[in-house]
């Protein structure tokens, strides 16, 4: 049966980003950044730190500007002119300690264009929903730092972006909490709301994320969807034999590797079925046999990997 | 939860501002440092008072000078109750007397000599009777105290009237020159208020940036609205909180001056008149906070840490100073090539203008002086909102130290954070 449903290629884009650059002090953060976000997907920015992913999100909301390259926000040039339409969570959280929490939300959303009765009311009602209802006339200082976070995370989302973006959003959140941020960032993107987010930790944005972009160098060595970059990286394969040696062992790729009983090799271009013929003629006792996707992670390392190569080979004095 | 209504558009960068305005206002007018902020002219006044009165009590003890007196008891005593008869009229203008020495009939004394070995605070000293009284002393000191002697003895003598009728006072206007110098009396009291205004608001208004970098709210502003909007935010709030305080010194000070008696018809009238002044006062007040705070602003987001700041704001205080000191300069200069150099000089200007106000009527240089400081504070916030995009929102750590030219090729990674 053929679905009918809008892929993400084919809806519009919230974010689109071509060439972007940005030097500082004559160090190149960012060298040319690629980014289509298509709108109402989760989309994640992958990379080790110090990759660029914070100086590419500030370039895609108007906090620093490109020194070369476009970039085009919900339809505009200019980020400011659709900051209404936009929630941020930087990676340096803060809020004003004085302030009450409920107070903050209302400040963040009227930052961003809300009425400040509407926002206080909202914030309530926000704080209410979120199991944080006890915590609305306490001020920030009174507050843990998981919690203001949690406040913070409520700010952002307080006067219904149409796309959020958020810099490291799980860092210094517990597990219980980053459940909870999990289930919000999908309930956002149920209702159409975009959600950018980077993260050096894989596994958040293998669960959630529609596409992704590896930024490694300050370049975007990857940009596609997760099961993409999962196929950028052979499946591996686990072979555990009785036999120890054999002419079968000729039928082996050059990169498998002993470890214990067990063969580990990436998947041959040619299939598994002529190495199993090879194995059941050569006698080698199959005892075990798995085949595995590489996972996110793996794809990640693997891309990040040989970016960072590619650059130490084509500049390595900007990387010493 | 059903899914509010969203905002229809961006704010306008003046609505921005006001955002961040009407925060920094409520923040600060509740924070304990504005109740410092009130207090602040107390702390001059009760130290300028305390010191003022223990150095006024020990000029009275340790330089007040006595006259000594050498009489027989008889005299002794008539020069004593004259002393006490015109102390009562004249006041400290009388000299303390002290007797010396009661002399004995055909007792000779040294009046020279017992100033030598004097150990009371002996200025001169009388001797002689009240129709001839003899004064010994230093020469300027004796022909100051000539008449108050001769004053003395007459009194002694009952020459005088014991009755003295009161004096109807007179004044007249003042003259040219009483007026000129009344004018510059006021224009420099001007000048030095606005200045200790002007120093505490940057230097508040600069902390109150650092507070924000170092409650990392800063970059949430930044994705928000324009850095722009954020400076005249910070800017106004803290105009207007300063407004709130001259207007609570205004009524207090006020207040009590008025109620000691004094009004400003006390004082040399500024050539403008003085609710002109005052008003030119508000408004060169406002510009030159404004553009002191805006350069403040400026270094402020120039420097990643507190300690940066202090290092950097210090070389602008004193400049600040000497253009405090060149506008001083000026005002005793009018007309000339130094007093317009300080009109237009912008951190000078409204220094150098609130004189002016004082000893010139004309009121189109303020207009002019007025558009001009404007023109620099929106050239000056427009310059530190660009620094703080270019230098502040740089993530990751700033480079330690300046590097040459044949260092930079190939420049070091890892700067710049994710």
């Amino acid at each position: 049966m053929v679905s009918n449903a809008p892929t993400a290629a084919d809806r519009p884009l919230a974010i689109e980003a071509r060439g972007l650059v940005k030097r500082f002090d004559g160090f190149t953060a960012v060298d040319g950044v690629d980014l289509t976000v298509p709108q109402g997907s989760i989309y994640g920015i992958l990379g080790p730190n110090g990759a660029g992913k914070t100086t590419t999100l500030r370039m895609l909301l108007g906090i620093i500007d490109p020194d070369s390259g476009i970039r085009r926000v919900l339809g505009h040039d200019r980020p400011h002119e659709v900051a209404h339409a936009i929630g941020y969570l930087p990676e340096e959280r803060g809020l004003y300690p004085s302030m009450k929490a409920y107070e903050a939300i209302a400040f963040l959303g009227a930052l961003r264009g809300l009425p400040l009765k509407e926002g206080r009311a909202r914030g309530k009602q926000l704080l209410e929903e979120n199991g944080l209802g006890y915590a609305i006339d306490r001020t920030i200082r009174q507050l843990s730092k998981g919690m203001a976070q949690q406040v913070q995370l409520l700010g952002t989302l307080v006067h219904n972006p149409r796309l959020v973006v958020f810099d490291e959003p799980f860092s210094g959140l517990d597990a219980l909490n980053q459940g909870k941020l999990e289930k919000m960032i999908r309930a956002l993107a149920a209702k159409g709301t975009t959600v950018i987010f980077s993260t050096h930790v894989i596994a958040h944005a293998e669960r959630l994320c529609d596409e992704v972009a590896i930024i490694a160098g300050g370049k975007v060595p990857f940009a596609g969807s997760v099961d993409v970059a999962r196929d950028r990286i052979r499946p591996q394969v686990r072979l555990e034999t009785r036999a120890s040696d054999g002419p079968w062992r000729a039928a082996l790729p050059p990169d498998a590797r002993h470890e214990g009983k067990l063969w580990l090799f990436s998947l041959p271009e040619s299939g598994i079925e002529p190495l199993l013929r090879a194995l059941i003629e050569g006698e080698a006792g199959i005892l075990s046999l798995s085949i595995e996707r590489a996972g996110l992670h793996d794809a990640f390392v693997a891309i990040a990997g040989e970016a960072a190569a590619r650059a130490l080979e084509e500049s390595p004095e900007e990387l010493r | 939860m059903d899914v509010p209504n969203r905002p229809t558009g961006r704010l306008s960068t003046l609505a921005a501002a006001y955002v961040v305005a009407r925060r920094d206002f409520v923040a600060i007018l509740w924070s304990r440092s504005f109740i410092f902020f009130l207090l602040g002219p107390l702390f001059p006044l009760l130290v300028g008072t305390l010191a003022g009165t223990i150095g006024q009590r020990v000029q009275e003890t340790a330089d007040r000078p006595v006259l000594g007196m050498a009489m027989s008891p008889a005299d002794t005593a008539r020069m004593v109750k004259a002393e006490q008869s015109l102390s009562d009229q004249l006041g400290p203008n009388m000299p303390e007397l002290v007797v010396v020495r009661q002399l004995a009939p055909g007792e000779k004394f040294d009046p020279a000599a017992a100033m030598k070995n004097n150990k009371a605070n002996l200025a001169a000293i009388v001797t002689g009777t009240p129709e001839h009284p003899v004064l010994t002393g230093s020469s300027d000191r004796i022909a100051n105290w000539e008449g108050r002697v001769g004053l003395l003895a007459a009194q002694a003598l009952e020459r005088n009237p014991t009755n003295y009728p009161e004096v109807e006072l007179a004044g007249i206007a003042t003259t040219r020159a009483d007026q000129t110098h009344g004018q510059m009396v006021t224009a420099q009291i001007g000048q030095t208020v606005l200045f200790l205004l002007m120093m505490i608001l940057a230097g508040m208004v600069l902390s109150n940036l650092v507070e924000e970098k170092s409650n990392k709210i800063i970059e949430v502003l930044a994705a928000a609205i324009p850095m722009d909007a954020v400076f005249l935010g910070k800017l106004f709030a803290m105009l207007a909180v300063s407004m709130v305080g001259i207007t609570v010194w205004a009524l207090v000070g006020g207040t009590i001056w008025f109620a000691a008696g004094h009004s400003l018809g006390d004082y040399p009238a500024p050539a403008v008149g003085w609710p002109t002044f005052l008003a030119l006062g508000v408004i060169y007040f406002s510009m030159g906070y404004l553009i002191l705070g805006s350069l403040f602003l400026a270094i402020g987001s120039m420097a990643s840490t507190v300690r940066e700041v202090q290092t950097l704001s210090m070389p602008v205080t004193m400049l600040q100073l000497l253009n405090f000191f060149f506008a001083s300069f000026a005002m005793a200069q009018p007309g000339t090539w130094i007093e317009k150099a300080a009109m237009i000089v912008p951190f000078s200007s409204p220094f150098t203008m609130l004189a002016h106000a004082a000893q010139d009527p004309a009121l189109w240089p303020h207009a002019l002086a007025i558009a001009w400081q404007l023109l620099c504070v929106s050239v000056l916030v427009k310059l530190g909102a660009t620094l703080f995009r270019k230098r502040v929102m740089q993530s990751g750590p700033q480079r330690s130290k300046k590097r040459w030219f044949w260092q930079r090729k190939g420049a070091g990674a890892a700067t710049a954070k994710a």
